[in-house]
């Protein structure tokens, strides 16, 4: 799992999900216990999504409804994502506790009034210090606000660890 | 401009005299709390990414396993082990292996009020009840407040949610607080920090304030409060043996700003049900009134407190188990099945057909015990009801009372506990 930096674009397919995807979607309780985040991920939304964790590929783009990561503070959620190579997730909403995990884990969460205007598999590319979204299927360009303050000086370090890292030796 | 009681607080572990919605501050923590469901991963964020080598206090760094207790796989148990070696590698005062569920044990042994509390579990903000400020983290947070001992944290907008009357016979806590969530949607309260007040408060027990604070999670909230007060300060005296001096400064002013208001009049509310498979989605009892169950479960950190399985045992008394019905009691702490054992509420359930389990989380979270079969039906007094939270991913979860699980598992179906108080 290498850290891409804020400036390189992301690009690939859309994964569409619904409003409310709580975190036992996304990673259930069972599987918790697993070794691996590799073996894990293989479990990633497979009540919502059976295709999910064998068809994804680096770059492609969750987009979801409200309160996507709702539920338990697992931090598996994001990560199991992140390892399957999920670039970023595009969303109405997001729970707390999962917004600052993803963060925390540099997987950029971008919250878009439009996100439910995407159809699931287009081909999307993604500039987050431009904070442009473009659906190249459709053809349309959404704009977002690039991610701020503390949260996006985090997301631009790739992470929380390397950002305190980087703060002790500055 | 005056401060909220939860502005207050994260201003005073912030070093600041004022502190207002949206602004972020570093915040020295008090307590940081973690359980065998994420420690794996905390483990390997502390070791071997921020090879750290101490916590910043071993006696504020409280590990507790709760959610597969006692282990049910060679998997679980090893976890348990990793923390286990994790207590005894860095000195940590309390490691806590067969005590109960961390929300019941922080309550009852640690938490105070005016406490600033960060903990490895959604529900952390339970502690509200005690009057202190907390909130549910993920693992690389949890391990900077290890290390570290503080974290940093927006402030929240606070809303007020202003309690009146008194609860009638058969409604409790718990019909507030769902019947809140159906009013708010599961998202509608996102990084809010919810105050409950109002007379209302007087008539409900520390205890049942508890299932109110805890449950707010499942509005959005980050963080939940109650003012300290007689009541508080008793309660804890009555756990432990003896409780702070009353600290007079831990109070919302009068102009302190809100960013809404809900208003509940305790009297007019009935019990309540949450369907599946979203926390909002409440209705009356009687809506749901000869839903067939397979099992019914008392449990969870929203309600396993004694007061919860006096209620239920009340419902029992004398009464059987439905034929083909699971009915599961699982005691909040040891506290809670020992004080249930000398009051003979054990003994009920078990002559009415139930199971009692040793305590933990149970089949809330549907890992270890009473994990559900595809086509099953619950009535659960824990606090979620997602697809798939407690088994297959074809099963359904209705929350509840203990009073309405208890009727429910007599009737094997879901039932107003009200036709058996009578």
């Amino acid at each position: 799992m290498t850290d891409k930096t804020i400036a390189d674009p992301i690009a690939g397919r859309s994964w569409k999900l619904g409003h409310d995807i709580d975190t036992d979607q996304i990673i259930p309780s069972q599987y918790l216990v697993l070794g691996s985040l590799a073996q894990m991920a293989t479990h990633c939304l497979e009540t919502q999504r059976g295709d999910f964790a064998k068809e994804c590929r680096p770059g492609d783009i969750v987009v979801a409804g409200r309160n996507f990561g709702c539920g338990s503070s697992r931090e598996q959620a994001p990560i199991v994502l992140k390892t399957l190579g999920v670039g970023a997730i595009v969303a109405l909403g997001y729970a707390r506790i999962f917004a600052r995990n993803a963060i925390n884990n540099a997987l950029p969460v971008i919250v878009l009034p439009e996100a439910e205007q995407i159809a699931d598999g287009s081909r999307l590319r993604l500039d987050l210090a431009e904070g442009v979204l473009e659906d190249l299927d459709a053809g349309r360009t959404y704009r977002f606000e690039p991610l701020a303050g503390l949260p996006g000086r985090i997301l631009e370090a790739g992470g929380l660890i390397n950002y305190l890292r980087a703060e002790q030796t500055a | 401009m005056g401060m909220t009681l939860t502005e207050k607080i994260i201003a005073r572990h912030a070093g600041l005299d004022h502190v207002k919605p949206g602004q972020i501050v570093s915040a020295k923590v008090d307590l940081c709390m973690a359980n065998d469901a994420t420690m794996r991963l905390n483990v390997d964020i502390f070791e071997n990414k921020v090879k750290a080598t101490r916590v910043f206090d071993p006696d504020r760094v409280i590990l507790i396993m709760d959610h597969q207790v006692p282990a049910d796989s060679p998997q679980t148990a090893e976890v348990h082990d990793l923390s286990r070696r994790f207590a005894e590698r860095y000195g940590l005062t309390y490691f806590y292996e067969t005590e109960g569920i961390c929300h019941q044990v922080m309550v009852e042994k640690h938490v105070e009020p005016g406490m600033l509390v960060v903990g490895a579990d959604s529900h952390t903000n339970s502690y509200g009840v005690i009057g202190a400020v907390s909130c549910g983290m993920g693992s690389t947070d949890v391990v900077a407040v290890m290390v570290r001992g503080e974290t940093w944290l927006q402030v929240p907008h606070s809303v007020k949610v202003e309690l009146t009357g008194s609860l009638g016979a058969g409604v409790y806590s718990k019909d507030v607080i769902l019947n809140l969530v159906k009013r708010t949607t599961v998202s509608g309260l996102t990084y809010k920090a919810v105050e409950f007040t109002g007379p209302g408060l007087d008539g409900i027990a520390v205890p049942q304030r508890f299932t109110l604070c805890n449950m707010t999670t499942e509005t959005g909230a980050k963080s939940s409060m109650i003012a300290p007060d007689a009541a508080t300060y008793d309660y804890i005296r009555a756990v432990r043996g003896s409780a702070p001096e009353p600290d007079p400064t831990l109070f919302s002013d009068p102009d302190a700003v809100y960013e809404q208001t809900y208003r509940i009049d305790l009297g007019s509310l009935t019990p309540q049900v949450a369907r599946p498979h979203s926390v909002d989605n409440v209705v009356d009892v009687g809506e749901t009134a000869g839903v067939a169950i397979d099992q019914a479960f008392l449990g969870a950190c929203t309600n396993a407190r004694i007061e919860d399985l006096r209620e239920a045992a009340k419902v029992m008394d004398g009464r059987k188990v439905a034929k083909g019905v699971r009915f599961m009691v699982t005691p909040a702490s040891r506290s809670v099945y020992l004080q249930g054992m000398r009051e003979g509420l054990l003994d009920t359930f078990m002559s009415a057909g139930a199971i009692v389990n040793h305590p933990g989380c149970s089949a809330c979270w549907g890992a270890c015990q009473g994990v559900l079969a595809a086509g099953q039906t619950m009535i659960s007094s824990g606090n979620r009801n997602f697809k798939g939270r407690a088994g297959s991913a074809d099963s359904n979860i209705y929350l509840s009372s203990p009073a309405t699980v208890a009727a429910s598992a007599i009737a094997g179906k879901i039932t107003d506990p009200r036709e058996f108080l009578r």
